[in-house]
């Protein structure tokens, strides 16, 4: 397929691996940010390809894996309602709860309806007029688009059956609070692509430089992820802290102005806590007061209980890059992706099922 | 969950920006996707799509600029040898 196949060639792979290894004089260490880099550097086994003084550690990028467990035991809640349907993307469907997952509920009676689009939920709610559904609108920027998109189309054919659970989270507000820790030891980060296609990389300028590290805007192909790193080495061996755009036949510096107005005109910054990580400041999104008709946490009186998480599962430091998969003592044992304790070890997108996967079971 | 495929867009349906819809080939396989965030875009063109969306329109010129550096980077390493 053309725009995939010239990036996955093994030759041009090899040659670039050899460049960066010429490249990297000494020992870095890289963040890619996004759980779809992460899966893509395992699958294509750049791990093993890079240099040994390249360390690469993977970000808290899978919104699955960091959407709280109270929002997940308010999807279920909603689900469990008489009357209600909870439409959702399926990468939401085995992810634990406090107590249970959307699937176990589903078997339980619950009403669940796995989607491909957010406009297909809209259109469930036109057909169904007597029932609420209810879109877990679960995603980083890239998927925020087609949210507001599905509510502009609620709200114009008066659609209003129709409402959403936000758990939209956003990528730099995180990356401040990694690169700020007082025990960061990230030196440069690949910024996921497909987010920046729709908000440009404008909000991340200030971000290198405030913390003197590089970033490079990177795609999801083996040679576009090397060249990502090979840039980001560069810098660093020359001591620069730039942004630099490796996917630019994807990625404006404005990104998508038409959907970045959508989703300004509907949406506004909250505080959000990540799953693993905690509270980050306005890292997440919520309706704005003039389409609160379209807020399910106001529509519907949801119980907001304290939940605690696994204490054997070490999925916050995993998350924040600060311990590999094969760190945690229940990895490939106690949890497994048939049998998982975490959500990285569920999500598609998940570090802890991507070594899982792909066969990286020992530390 | 961000992950978004490049596909060629085959045929435009529908003149209403708020749901435009065309007909994208990935491959074997075409499928619709929402063009409101793509007004700009015609067929031939390829797009970015994500849970049904089009985010961005391919820009054939950059990708031309990309794969140019990599021959490049590949000359070299056949010049450097291993």
């Amino acid at each position: 397929m053309k725009h995939l196949d010239e990036y996955r060639d093994a030759a041009r792979v090899r040659a670039l691996a050899a460049e960066l290894q010429r490249a990297a004089a000494r020992p870095w260490r890289l963040m890619e940010i996004c759980g779809g880099q992460t899966h893509a550097i395992l699958r294509f086994g750049l791990d093993q390809l890079v240099p040994p003084g390249l360390e690469l550690v993977h970000g808290p990028g899978c919104p699955v894996c960091v959407t709280p467990l109270e929002l997940i035991d308010k999807a279920i809640e909603l689900a469990l309602r008489p009357g209600v349907v909870l439409a959702s993307f399926g990468d939401m469907l085995r992810v634990p709860g406090s107590k249970t997952d959307l699937l176990s509920a589903r078997a339980r009676g619950a009403r669940v309806a796995p989607v491909y689009s957010p406009l297909d939920a809209v259109r469930l709610a036109e057909g169904r007029p007597g029932e609420q559904v209810v879109f877990f609108a679960v995603g980083f920027e890239t998927t925020v688009p087609g949210v507001a998109l599905a509510l502009r189309q609620a709200r114009q054919r008066n659609v209003r059956n129709f409402s959403i659970l936000s758990a939209h989270v956003l990528v730099p507000p995180a990356l401040r609070a990694i690169l700020g820790a007082p025990d960061n030891r990230i030196q440069g980060v690949l910024a996921a692509g497909h987010v920046c296609t729709v908000e440009g990389y404008e909000d991340y300028e200030p971000i290198a430089r405030q913390y003197g590290v590089p970033i490079v805007v990177t795609g999801f192909e083996p040679a576009d992820l090397l060249l990502g790193m090979l840039m980001c080495v560069r810098q660093l061996e020359a001591g620069r802290a730039e942004v630099e755009n490796q996917y630019s036949r994807a990625v404006r510096r404005e990104g998508n102005p038409a959907a970045r107005a959508l989703v300004r005109e509907i949406f506004e910054p909250v505080d959000r806590r990540w799953r693993g990580i905690g509270m980050i400041p306005r890292s997440g999104l919520k309706l704005r007061p003039e389409w609160a008709d379209f807020d399910a946490e106001l529509r519907f009186e949801l119980a907001t209980g304290h939940v605690e998480e696994s204490d054997v599962c070490i999925s916050g430091l995993v998350l924040q890059g600060a311990k590999r998969p094969t760190e945690c003592p229940a990895f490939a044992c106690e949890c497994t992706p048939e049998h998982p304790l975490g959500a990285p070890m569920v999500s598609g997108e998940g570090a802890c099922a991507a070594y899982y996967r792909y066969g990286r079971k020992h530390a | 969950m961000c992950l978004a495929i490049p596909g060629e867009i085959v045929e435009i349906l529908g003149d209403d920006p708020l749901t435009r819809v065309a007909r994208v080939r990935f491959g074997g396989v075409v499928k619709e996707a929402s063009l409101a965030y793509v007004p700009e875009a015609k067929p031939g063109d390829y797009v970015l799509v994500h849970a049904g969306f089009a985010l961005q329109t391919v820009d054939e010129e950059e990708a031309r600029r990309t794969l140019e550096l990599f021959e490049q980077l590949e000359q070299a390493q056949q010049e450097g040898g291993p």
